[in-house]
């Protein structure tokens, strides 16, 4: 069980007076204190975990935003940023003494310039929303979480979210300009803008990915990029997990980057398959799905070059789409992973730890082993060019017993990563659910400074201070005072 | 210093006596910034070596002090290439001799032309070693390419100019080198209408990795564009061979450009690393010379601002960044800051005497509220102001 710090007990005696001082900064339906309005907010996209906040804020602009974290600051209230509450690792878990501030009615896209490549989008736009925005002229957004169609584009800020797309495209950080930000005592700060190189420290860089713990986003300077000509996809499917990786080993060296190389594990194929009929292999052990861009003949010259290397791999089967409708085929089963596995078992985990490409065969030849010892059923989905790993581990949540063992598996397995020279987490963030493991990774003294550089943004502790970090008596460290 | 553990020996002992310490590499940058007083210098050139280096894996893993050329034969032996193509400002800053080091490039951030499309070198920092002004040694990142563990300190020191730990090892995602690269070369145009044409390149589906804009007085200092007479539009193309011709050939019709030039694979890359080392601007040692980076459609105002001051430069990263050169007085640096500040960018000094980087802001000074959390994280990182004090900011 992952402990919260305890409520505030002063925090908790003025709820009343907390609720009514920030209700008289909102429009009148920004403020929710009601306990059975508060009930959807009590969890995100990690529904183990449940906390009903003291209250939720609705802003509507970036001013009502500094106006409550003034107000909170000054009363001492803990606060915790929210977008569309699809963070896998619980980023968005209130607490109990917590004003959440969600962000959702901040859902302006305020200008697109295309001459720049750049658009200027408030926090609660969803990712989609972007390219839905820009493409009908041509352009899209490229980070493209499985999430893309709920999640927020200020949470995939604060979480650094990546997809299916980043090997060629990067992931959230590698596309962003500028942010607005609020700080915890209501300072309003604009960091970058619409120019590629900002002065000074690299803050747009520390912010992403920064899990809500140092400002909150309330605008984000986007890059917006050309669409391709057009895009394709093929299957490669192989007898075992070793020889595919060794497909990718191939493919990577021959100098060809596709824009997604994924890979799928049996679980995960039969899964997907019964979900999407997206003509997947099912006696494969191990699946590709490979995409390439740019003209049709530049595409048919990638895939035939590819084929070419897969071939030497003895693959099970090869299948180059030959219509967009195909390749939309190809990728329904994969989009769909998480509700393909869903339909299986009710409950599952998605783990995301990353491991150098190198190390999968070993790394699916121990997850089996865990998934035997442990009783548990797994399907691993991977983004094999980045190495960024997604076990889903089905349990049963009417079992406590089986949601603890598939708990104490997935840390096994982000353990195992970080064995073989990976991480933690390659693009669903630490949250409440890999805080505990944090040690795993870093030594005492790295915790130290990364609680220092918070500090640094929030002496007090009140943003998200339950996450990231395992949690210390007192919680919050000495600010070093400048020399 | 040839060891990391020798470093942290160095920083207690400056911490102990209060004594700043000059955070360098081979010292090629020494002259960009502010000038660093500092009794003792500490130089990583002595940390030097590949540690890893996985093709397969897109994974290069090197000392900080491991010369830059080293690094860059060792992955073209691999057929692979740095992404944000760093430039080598040796000739421009007067540096002779000693090649910079991974550590320099990464430190300042610096990012070639290909920045444009493919990203900084802070973008492909995936792990970083550094001995921090506490005289511990901390990890950021790692060795895979994607990582979001913790806060991204591999973001926050890239770019730090060493003020906030001395890095030790650096870890960078790399890609497979192009098999042909091409240029297209619109002769002719003025600023104004080039920009709007590299717009139109870098908003096409095309996959430009290099936009630059030179003047007539920029070209006539490229040896590659001999023979082209007034400006020069330059757009590139990185790829597979035949994408490179279809591309290009694409390009040209849907920039209606008749009179346009091409360049192949050898022209190309002489031509592109003069751009990316700023050698228009290394002919006049004596001239100060600014990086400013702005909205790419704004890069022409920049230019022309600047005119009347005797500043004089080119464009690259599709307008969005202008390199300038003019007069080394602080005259001439208020005209450029007040020239970056209307078009909503900011401004750099790379080059100029010591008296007037000691006396300008060489790059723009923080809003109160941003530089308050400036002088915190550099607390945090750096209790005792001993690491390059004053490179960036006057005080700090």
């Amino acid at each position: 069980m992952i402990r919260q710090p305890d409520p505030k007990p002063d925090v908790m005696a003025r709820r009343d007076s907390i609720v009514a001082g920030l209700r008289a900064l909102l429009p009148e339906t920004g403020l929710i204190a009601e306990p059975l309005r508060l009930k959807p907010y009590e969890t995100d996209g990690l529904s183990a975990y449940r906390q009903v906040p003291l209250a939720v804020a609705l802003p509507e602009t970036t001013e009502q935003v500094a106006a409550v974290l003034r107000f909170c600051h000054q009363n001492g209230v803990r606060v915790v940023p929210r977008g569309a509450g699809t963070s896998l690792s619980g980023g968005a878990l209130p607490m109990e003494d917590a004003v959440v501030v969600g962000m959702m009615r901040m859902n302006q896209v305020l200008d697109i310039n295309y001459p720049d490549r750049c658009a200027v989008v408030q926090a609660g736009v969803t990712n989609i929303g972007i390219t839905n925005a820009v493409s009908a002229d041509g352009f899209f957004y490229a980070p493209d979480p499985s999430s893309q169609l709920a999640c927020m584009i200020g949470g995939n800020v604060n979480m650094n979210s990546g997809g299916a797309h980043c090997l060629k495209y990067g992931v959230t950080a590698n596309n962003l300009l500028g942010l607005k930000i609020v700080t915890i005592d209501g300072e309003i700060i604009d960091i970058g803008g619409a120019h590629l190189d900002a002065a000074g420290y690299d803050w747009l860089g520390l912010l992403t990915g920064s899990e809500g713990m140092l400002a909150i986003v309330t605008e984000i300077t986007v890059r917006i990029l050309r669409s391709p000509e057009g895009a394709r996809a093929m299957l490669a499917a192989f007898s075992s997990n070793e020889i595919a990786g060794g497909a990718v080993d191939a493919i990577i060296s021959s100098g060809i980057i596709p824009v997604a190389l994924e890979f799928m594990d049996r679980p995960a194929i039969h899964a997907c398959e019964a979900f999407a009929h997206a003509g997947y292999p099912l006696d494969a052990e191990a699946m590709l799905i490979i995409e390439v861009e740019g003209s049709v003949e530049e595409q048919d010259r990638l895939l035939a070059q590819l084929s070419e290397i897969c071939q030497k791999f003895d693959p099970i089967s090869l299948k180059i789409s030959q219509s967009p409708e195909e390749s939309a085929a190809i990728w329904k089963g994969r989009k769909g992973a998480f509700g393909a596995v869903g339909r299986i078992s009710p409950d599952y985990l998605c783990m995301d730890g990353t491991i150098p490409t190198s190390q999968l065969p070993l790394v699916l030849r121990r997850i089996q082993e865990m998934s035997d010892s442990y009783g548990l059923k797994v399907a691993n989905i991977f983004h094999a060019g980045d190495g960024n790993l997604h076990p889903l581990i089905m349990f049963d949540a009417n079992n406590e017993a089986s949601f603890h063992a598939a708990e104490d598996f997935g840390a096994d397995i982000l353990k195992l990563c970080v064995e073989v020279g990976g991480c933690l987490t390659g693009e669903h963030g630490v949250g409440i659910e890999k805080r505990d493991l944090m040690p795993v990774q870093f030594h005492a003294h790295e915790l130290q400074q990364q609680r220092a550089l918070k500090s640094a943004f929030d002496p007090d502790w009140l943003l998200n201070p339950s996450k990231v970090f395992p949690l210390l008596e007192p919680e919050a460290v000495e600010l070093p005072q400048a020399a | 210093m040839t060891t990391e553990d020798s470093i942290v020996a160095l920083v207690q002992d400056a911490i102990r006596t209060r004594e700043p310490l000059l955070v360098q590499g081979n010292g090629t940058k020494a002259g960009m910034l502010r000038p660093v007083q500092a009794a003792r210098t500490v130089s990583t050139s002595g940390l030097s070596g590949i540690n890893l280096y996985a093709p397969k894996e897109l994974i290069i893993s090197a000392a900080s002090g491991t010369p830059l050329p080293v690094i860059e034969n060792a992955m073209a032996e691999a057929g692979q290439h740095l992404i944000a193509e760093p430039p080598d400002l040796s000739d421009l800053l007067g540096a002779s001799g000693k090649p910079q080091t991974l550590g320099g490039v990464t430190a300042t951030n610096l990012s070639g032309p290909r920045r444009v499309a493919w990203g900084a070198m802070r973008d492909h920092v995936m792990g970083i070693r550094a001995v921090t002004g506490r005289a511990e040694v901390i990890r950021s990142g790692g060795r895979v390419l994607k990582n979001v563990t913790g806060l991204d300190l591999c973001k926050l020191f890239t770019g730090s100019h060493g003020t906030l730990g001395i890095i030790t090892e650096i870890t960078l995602k790399v890609l497979p080198a192009p098999e042909a690269t091409g240029t297209l070369i619109l002769p002719g145009l003025d600023a104004v209408v080039a920009v709007q044409a590299l717009s139109a390149a870098l908003g096409s589906p095309f996959g430009v990795s290099g936009a630059a804009w030179l003047p007539p007085e920029a070209v006539a200092r490229v040896p590659g564009l001999a023979g082209i007479n007034g400006s020069a539009t330059l757009i590139r193309i990185e790829e597979f061979a035949p994408s490179v011709v279809y591309r290009i050939g694409r390009l040209k019709d849907q920039l209606a450009a008749s009179n346009a030039i091409t360049l192949d694979t050898p022209a190309s890359l002489a031509v592109w690393k003069d751009i990316r080392d700023a050698r228009p601007l290394a002919a006049a040692p004596e001239d100060a010379v600014w990086r400013v980076s702005t909205r790419p459609s704004s890069g022409p105002g920049v230019l022309e601002a600047v005119r009347s001051a005797g500043v004089a430069g080119f464009l690259d990263w599709g307008g969005g960044l202008a390199w300038l050169a003019g007069p080394a007085d602080t005259a001439t640096h208020a005209a450029v800051e007040a020239a970056a500040r209307a078009a909503g960018g900011v401004w750099m000094l790379v080059r100029a005497p010591d008296t007037l980087r000691a006396t300008v802001r060489v790059v723009p000074d923080e809003a109160a509220p941003l530089a308050r959390i400036t002088r915190g994280v550099k607390a945090a990182m750096d209790p005792a102001g001993i690491l390059n004090p004053g490179r960036l900011y006057a005080g700090l």
